[in-house]
């Protein structure tokens, strides 16, 4: 036998070769039926696609992914704090808030709050011997976006909250007390210290997120909310062509969640500094 | 904490004021009397009693479990007291007094008294996320609020004085366990501390890098900082301490200067804990 480089038959998958040969089979039946059918009327996706209103759409879906999102893990670590306060009453209301708004459906959330109008017909803040400060109809305080922005951000806290809590119980206990004996608040601790290093773990969880508020948004359809789902729905409720415009929709959907991913890949590397062993370190 | 038990605080008049040094009386750095502390209901210390003169530098010696590190905890109030009286230059550890009450410090008070000791860990506990020099500058542009570049100057000086100026950009992951204690070790002074604790600051290091890091301590010492050292490095002890004090069982066995205590050893049990160590 040669000692410098090994001549061998490669072991033959037969079993792999079949089960990739049908795969290839199914994808051509389905793709042919696909591009066979007259329903999918590919020119009126291309006619769709770009138009002012379903940019439009998209536009507002983007705003309340992000609007949600930026609430929803701002309000999270407010949450996840609490959570771990050593107070019983905040621990168990930040406990009850998350049993709630995790434990009923997000589509009954955005009705609900869609329809706040029909539990409290008028918001009013007054404040005793000064008087009224405020007095509104709901449904003009409470847009169709705000309701959609409210249900989405309260729904978002209550699940990353316990992602929060979770990268902030990853964090070793020795950095707090080192952080504690260089004579650092728990604040500055938990600003400083903690939660750059909770982030970590906190990043991929939460990208997961983002890519869910993304399509979840879909859901505010059902309150109007003016998003890209509302709009294309409007286009089929007129024309019929409801399969064309389902694809334009998905199709924004596929291309914002591949570039949420992108960005999910910069900011996971960002905040693995130190952690991963860059280029040419040691150890 | 509950109530300090047996009423074992007392503040006598003018106790907490701070003698210059070279003045005729001289305030002890740590001064520890009958200091207790228990673990549900098992009590680890019971009763330690201690006193370390500015400058100077013990080690605390012992078996595993005899409660050294927890006393070295509750220097900075890493660990509350029980019961007894725990004070670092004079004032109460984690306690106020006012009248004949004690009331306990604010966390915000607790930080501040904990910016005037510095303390190094087995497992050095260096910020991961953060460089060799942001480690060292972290606290005291944060918490002291100093000028950036003055104290970017001092870090680079005291990476300096640790033999690490080579390594201010790397990260902690990058620097092999000895660098690690060494950068820990500046960190804490950068703080400018009164009072050093060194929690078996070389227990977690590979043999060949002990002798670093105990050289750094030892121009420390040199330098007059008032050092209280957790340790198993007998040679260090020996040559380093001004005072060794041995604990078993939650109580000072006995202290001395480093020959009495591990030369002519007085208790049977410190002779058996050295037999095994020596």
């Amino acid at each position: 036998m040669d000692p410098t480089s090994v001549r061998a038959v490669p072991v033959r998958h037969y079993g792999r070769w079949a089960g990739a040969a049908v795969l290839v089979v199914i994808a051509v039946l389905f793709f042919r039926a696909l591009l066979d059918s007259p329903n999918l009327e590919p020119a009126t996706i291309g006619q769709y696609l770009f138009k002012d209103y379903v940019l439009h759409g998209v536009g507002v879906t983007l705003l309340l992914t992000a609007v949600a999102m930026v609430l929803g893990t701002a309000g999270a670590v407010v949450l996840a704090v609490l959570r771990l306060s050593a107070n019983p009453v905040l621990r168990g209301g930040a406990w009850a808030f998350i049993w709630f708004f995790r434990g009923t459906p997000l589509l009954v959330q955005i009705i609900f709050w869609g329809f706040l109008g029909a539990l409290f017909p008028r918001i009013t803040l007054s404040v005793p011997f000064v008087g009224t400060l405020f007095d509104q109809p709901t449904s003009v305080v409470v847009s169709g976006t705000t309701a959609a922005i409210l249900a989405l951000s309260l729904n978002e806290m209550a699940y990353a909250a316990e992602i929060v809590r979770g990268g902030i119980l990853s964090v070793d206990r020795g950095q707090t007390e080192a952080a504690h004996a260089l004579g650092m608040s728990p604040a500055l601790t938990m600003r400083r210290i903690v939660l750059p290093q909770a982030m970590r773990v906190i990043i991929p969880p939460m990208g997961n997120e983002t890519i869910t508020m993304l399509k979840s948004t879909a859901l505010v359809s059902v309150i109007a909310g003016h998003d890209l789902m509302t709009v294309v729905q409007g286009v089929y409720g007129n024309n019929y062509k409801v399969i064309p415009l389902l694809v334009v929709a998905a199709l924004w959907y596929l291309a914002l969640v591949s570039v949420l991913s992108v960005a999910q890949f910069f900011v996971e590397r960002r905040f693995g500094r130190g952690f991963a062993a860059p280029r040419g370190g040691l150890r | 904490m509950s109530e300090p038990k047996g009423g074992a605080v007392s503040e006598p008049k003018g106790g907490a004021v701070n003698v210059p040094k070279g003045g005729a009386v001289s305030v002890p750095m740590v001064s520890a009397e009958g200091v207790r502390k228990r673990y549900g209901g098992h009590e680890v210390l019971c009763g330690v009693d201690l006193r370390i003169a500015p400058g100077e530098v013990c080690c605390l010696l012992g078996p595993s479990g005899s409660g050294k590190s927890t006393f070295l905890r509750c220097v900075n109030h890493l660990e509350t007291v029980d019961g007894g009286s725990l004070r670092v230059d004079g004032a109460l550890v984690g306690y106020v007094q006012r009248g004949d009450r004690l009331f306990e410090l604010r966390p915000r008070e607790v930080a501040a008294r904990r910016r005037e000791i510095g303390m190094v860990f087995q497992r050095f506990n260096l910020f991961p996320h953060l460089t060799a020099l942001q480690n060292i500058t972290e606290a005291p542009l944060r918490v002291l609020r100093e000028p950036a570049g003055e104290v970017r100057e001092r870090a680079l000086a005291l990476l300096e004085r640790v033999g690490l100026a080579d390594k201010a950009a790397a990260f902690p992951a990058q620097l092999s366990g000895g660098q690690q204690q060494r950068v820990a070790i500046a960190r804490a002074l950068a703080m400018r501390p009164k009072l050093m604790l060194f929690d078996e600051p070389t227990s977690a290091l590979d043999p060949e890098l002990v002798g670093d890091v105990l050289e750094v301590m030892r121009g420390l010492a040199a330098d007059g900082m008032t050092m209280l050292v957790v340790t198993h490095e007998m040679g260090f002890a020996r040559e380093v301490a001004d005072t060794v004090a041995f604990l078993d069982g939650g109580r000072v066995v006995e202290s001395g200067s480093p020959d009495e205590v591990l030369v002519n050893p007085r208790h049977e049990r410190t002779r058996a804990f050295l037999s095994k160590v020596l």
